[in-house]
């Protein structure tokens, strides 16, 4: 395409374009999953297992049945199709077919005409158990003769649901050349997504078929699952995306499972069917991060050189895989953090439980080998004694390195100028300094200063190669407008605005002048997944194509218009080269295209650049780019009651072009505030498989007053030329890269070394005491 | 049993059950969707409307508690169809990013800034800290907040 040669349009991309989602959100028009209704909607209450690991040996629902307001019932005999939700592997059943693996697993379904009359209902199921063996530590689940929980076909052995390696050089030799070598085993918890948004769908039979409106990321993953558990041709099943308030991976693949239970209750009964969780229903049976034990090793030269790293971690996956193996793989490649290592050993495990399945939580397997890999480079630092800095700055990856699966990389690195901008914005040696001022000063506080530096590899990497695409639908009304179509969803993120910038850039257009349809999987291409902050990337390139696409078709027109070979533009007009006066708008191009009968219509494709993976040595190019940051956090501890308070933050990225800085802003300072909860308050408690408080009364998520004012978030922009404009993907880094640096902060202040998240009061307490 | 209040300024005579809780009035029996219902507990603000001015939480309000008072939803902010100067603000600052605890947002800073219109920045994280927002950070949120209370001095 010819580039644009200036007085077209102002630029589109790079600027912060206001969200074009946000003024429905503020009059409160947004249509939310659970503001649907439909005539002769019912509402839907799931009954649910009360048992970690049982024999169902009766399930008496006369009760609910007789009860108030009950339109009906449905149980595994009622489902047409084949009673399994398809995610990764084929294990989970929709409805527990004689046997429960973990509390909170489905058994049956009660419908009634207002959500507390299917509420009360369901609380007179009568289930006779026969309880089995349980586990819910992954280390007892691998002991030898622990009972089996996982299906045989689901796991690699036993209760071990997979076990991926990485194997590069030779760890010993490494270990044996290093001056220094730090050791650590760390322990995670779960982690909530707390959307404020609660999951929900309806479900509508219509046309033979079955629509799903609901709030979720991945249209075509609930798609073939209601398919799957209906019988019907996927065809024949419709996805529709309401407004949706917050996802960070949670509403990846549990939509799936919460559309399909309601399908089989709309298809039944042959009404529309709303299944809404209430907020403790939401925390206790839906997916959250994986809790894990990490065990890491890392050695170094006297001058801080890395000579060799050892990974072993273990990842509670709960009952069934859903995303297990895929979240194992991304911890897997992210193990070895963004250094150059010569001889490096992982082995990642996840593990079957009887407890809640885990899933998808941004950063999608990472964090929780990030805290450990972050701090295993400041223990190393301590014992060099180097600048934290400094010791990440000198084996920080840069073009030409190898990455631990021996992925060369090519072509935009940012980290090294991620590190730098970071010392200069943060005023590295100063706040040192203030920092060392106020721990003299101060008898009871102490401050202390924290970094972390992370990868992230963008898309769906080597483990999933077959979703990383997208298309894209660019249709040129009449009038000059242009209406947009893509299978990827706006959860939050800011996706659309930012589709819609790049299709406005492409098309030489103002962004005012372009819509985003809504996705409805009868039509709209299928882009894949919205996960693996892969929507500006790989979305985006879909779009660009079709921008192109349809921008070649308009210049053919402005050619035919003014009758000559070529035309110059100014002022959103299309201009004869010689005769200037001559000279016709875009609205007048798509008109009399329109009243020629051309074709007004485009699509675009895009795939993400080849991926290899060899599971057997995890060698491969595992992601085709990578995003970079590094993030710096001041916290300041209460030595007597041992509260944290994060001060100031300073948070570095390079994920290419920045399409939206505004945006981009927002969601760098949200995955921040997130990663401050992880590490600072975000604890849910379990015992024998159960939540115990699954309420936002005890799970505390940051408020305003938890979150510092004034974080300083910088982009460097090292360009992707895979990237529409150069973009590569943001989304999940903030989070990522922001617990690590509030974890050695934490560290920093107290002088202990933090082991476990959350650092609640009693954790810090004991730090210092260890420290002093 | 029958109730009669005003909500976004029209006067509203309804029939409800005395268990009923003013959410579901709002947003089953009358449609004012706007109104989220976030945890159902009173934890995430998500449900904030004004009552009388003053938040409340509509979810751990009975709907009977608002005989005789005046009730102001999202809805009602906009109600001639131009935006207030803290919507505006929300859209300026990028404030919103899922927007599902935006109107109880905006609602919680609208009665904020009727006790104190030239908050400081710290009051207005203060204030606000009853509502949850997992999207923004809420740094956005407060920029919008302050760029509010400028706008209307």
């Amino acid at each position: 395409m010819t580039r644009r040669s200036g007085g077209e349009s102002d630029p589109i991309v790079g600027t912060p374009v206001p969200r074009l989602d946000a003024e429905a959100k503020v009059r409160g028009e947004a249509r939310y999953a659970d503001d649907l209704a439909f005539a002769g909607m019912v509402h839907v209450k799931t009954i649910r297992s009360e048992r970690p690991h049982a024999r169902i040996v009766r399930l008496d629902l006369s009760g609910v049945e007789s009860a108030p307001g009950v339109v009906g019932i449905a149980t595994v005999a009622d489902i047409p199709g084949e009673n399994i939700v398809p995610i990764i592997y084929r294990d989970m059943p929709l409805l527990a077919a004689g046997v429960v693996r973990y509390v909170g697993e489905p058994l049956a379904l009660v419908a009634a005409e207002t959500r507390d009359a299917a509420r009360e209902a369901a609380a007179r199921a009568r289930v006779a158990y026969e309880d089995l063996p349980a586990v819910f530590d992954p280390r007892d689940a691998l002991a030898h003769g622990a009972p089996p929980i996982a299906r045989p076909d689901a796991a690699d052995e036993g209760n071990a649901f997979n076990h991926m390696v990485i194997r590069k050089g030779d760890v010993a030799q490494g270990f044996a050349q290093a001056d220094v070598i730090v050791e650590g085993e760390y322990e995670v918890g779960y982690q909530e997504h707390a959307y404020l948004e609660p999951q929900g769908v309806v479900a509508v039979p219509e046309d033979g078929g079955m629509t799903v409106y609901g709030t979720l990321q991945c249209p075509f993953y609930v798609q073939n699952a209601v398919a799957n558990v209906l019988g019907l041709p996927l065809a024949r099943v419709r996805i529709v995306q309401t407004c949706t308030g917050g996802g960070f991976g949670g509403k990846e693949d549990v939509p799936s499972h919460l559309a399909a239970l309601a399908a089989v209750v709309a298809w039944k009964l042959r009404r529309p069917a709303k299944l809404v969780l209430d907020r403790s229903e939401d925390i206790a049976t839906t997916s959250k991060r994986h809790p894990g034990s990490i065990r890491y090793r890392t050695g170094a030269r006297r001058d801080g050189t890395l000579t060799a790293v050892e990974v072993e971690f273990y990842y509670n996956a709960g009952a069934y895989q859903t995303l297990s193996s895929a979240v194992l793989w991304r911890g897997l490649v992210h193990a070895p953090g963004p250094y150059r290592i010569p001889n490096v050993k992982v082995d990642a495990y996840s593990v079957a439980t009887n407890t809640v399945p885990c899933g998808a939580f941004r950063g999608f397997g990472s964090p929780q080998v990030i805290f450990a890999h972050e701090s295993q480079m400041d223990e190393l630092a301590r014992r060099l004694g180097m600048d934290p800095l400094e010791l990440r700055a000198k084996n920080a990856l840069r073009v030409g390195d190898e990455t631990a699966t021996g992925q060369v990389l090519t072509e935009s690195v940012g980290l090294g100028a991620c590190l730098a901008k970071a010392r200069e914005i943060s005023r590295w040696e100063e706040v040192q300094a203030e920092v060392a001022a106020f721990n003299r000063r101060e008898r009871f506080k102490r401050r202390g200063v924290g970094v972390s530096t992370v990868m992230y590899g963008v898309g769906m990497g080597a483990k999933a190669p077959l979703l990383d695409k997208a298309g894209a639908y660019l249709k040129l009304e009449a009038d000059g407008s242009v209406t947009l179509a893509v299978g990827t969803t706006e959860m939050g993120q800011g996706a659309e605005t930012v589709l819609v910038q790049i299709a406005a850039d492409g098309l030489g257009v103002p962004v005012g002048m372009v819509r985003v349809a809504p996705v409805d999987t009868s039509r709209v291409p299928d882009s894949g997944p919205t996960v693996a902050s892969r929507t500006t990337t790989v979305q985006g390139m879909a779009v660009l194509d079709a921008a192109r696409r349809l921008r070649l078709r308009i210049e053919d027109a402005v050619r035919a218009i003014l009758g000559c070979p070529t035309f110059t533009v100014a002022g959103h007009r299309f201009c004869h080269p010689q005769d200037p006066a001559r000279s016709v708008s875009f609205a007048e191009v798509a008109r009399w295209m329109w009243t020629r009968n051309w074709d007004m219509g485009v699509t675009g494709w895009a795939e993400g650049k080849p991926v290899d993976w060899d599971p057997a040595t995890g060698h491969g190019n595992a992601y085709f780019v990578y995003s970079y940051a590094c993030h710096i956090a001041l916290v300041e501890v209460d030595l007597l009651t041992g509260e944290t308070r994060v001060n100031r933050f300073w948070a570095v990225h390079d994920s290419g072009r920045i399409v939206n800085p505004a945006t981009a802003r927002g969601q760098v300072i949200g995955g921040i505030a997130q990663g401050i909860g992880y590490a600072l308050m975000e604890e849910l408690p379990s015992r024998d498989g159960r939540i115990l408080a699954p309420s936002f009364t005890s799970y505390h998520i940051p408020t305003a007053r938890d979150v510092p004012a004034g974080i300083a978030v910088a982009f460097v922009e090292a360009p992707y030329s895979g990237g529409p404009f150069g973009a590569k993907g943001l989304g999940e880094v903030p989070l990522m890269a922001s617990h690590a640096a509030v974890a050695n902060a934490v560290s920093s202040a107290t002088g202990g070394r933090l082991r476990a998240y959350p650092a609640i009061p009693e954790r810090v307490l004991d730090l210092v005491a260890k420290g002093a | 049993m029958t109730l009669s209040f005003r909500v976004n300024g029209r006067p509203v005579t309804v029939d409800v059950p005395p268990g009923r809780r003013l959410l579901d009035l709002l947003r089953e029996d009358l449609g004012l969707t706007g109104t989220k219902e976030g945890c159902g507990e009173g934890e995430c603000g998500a449900c904030t409307v004004l009552v009388d001015g003053k938040p409340r939480l509509a979810c751990l309000t009975a709907a009977i508690q608002v005989e005789g008072r005046d009730v102001l939803t999202i809805e009602g902010l906009a109600a001639s169809g131009q935006l207030h100067p803290l919507q505006e603000a929300f859209l300026a600052t990028a404030g919103v990013q899922c927007g599902f605890c935006t109107p109880g947002l905006i609602l919680a800073a609208h009665a904020l800034l009727a006790e104190n219109p030239s908050p400081t920045a710290d009051e207005v994280r203060e204030y606000l800290s009853g509502n949850l927002c997992r999207c923004t950070g809420y740094e956005q949120v407060v920029e919008a907040v302050l760029r509010a209370a400028e706008r209307r001095r």
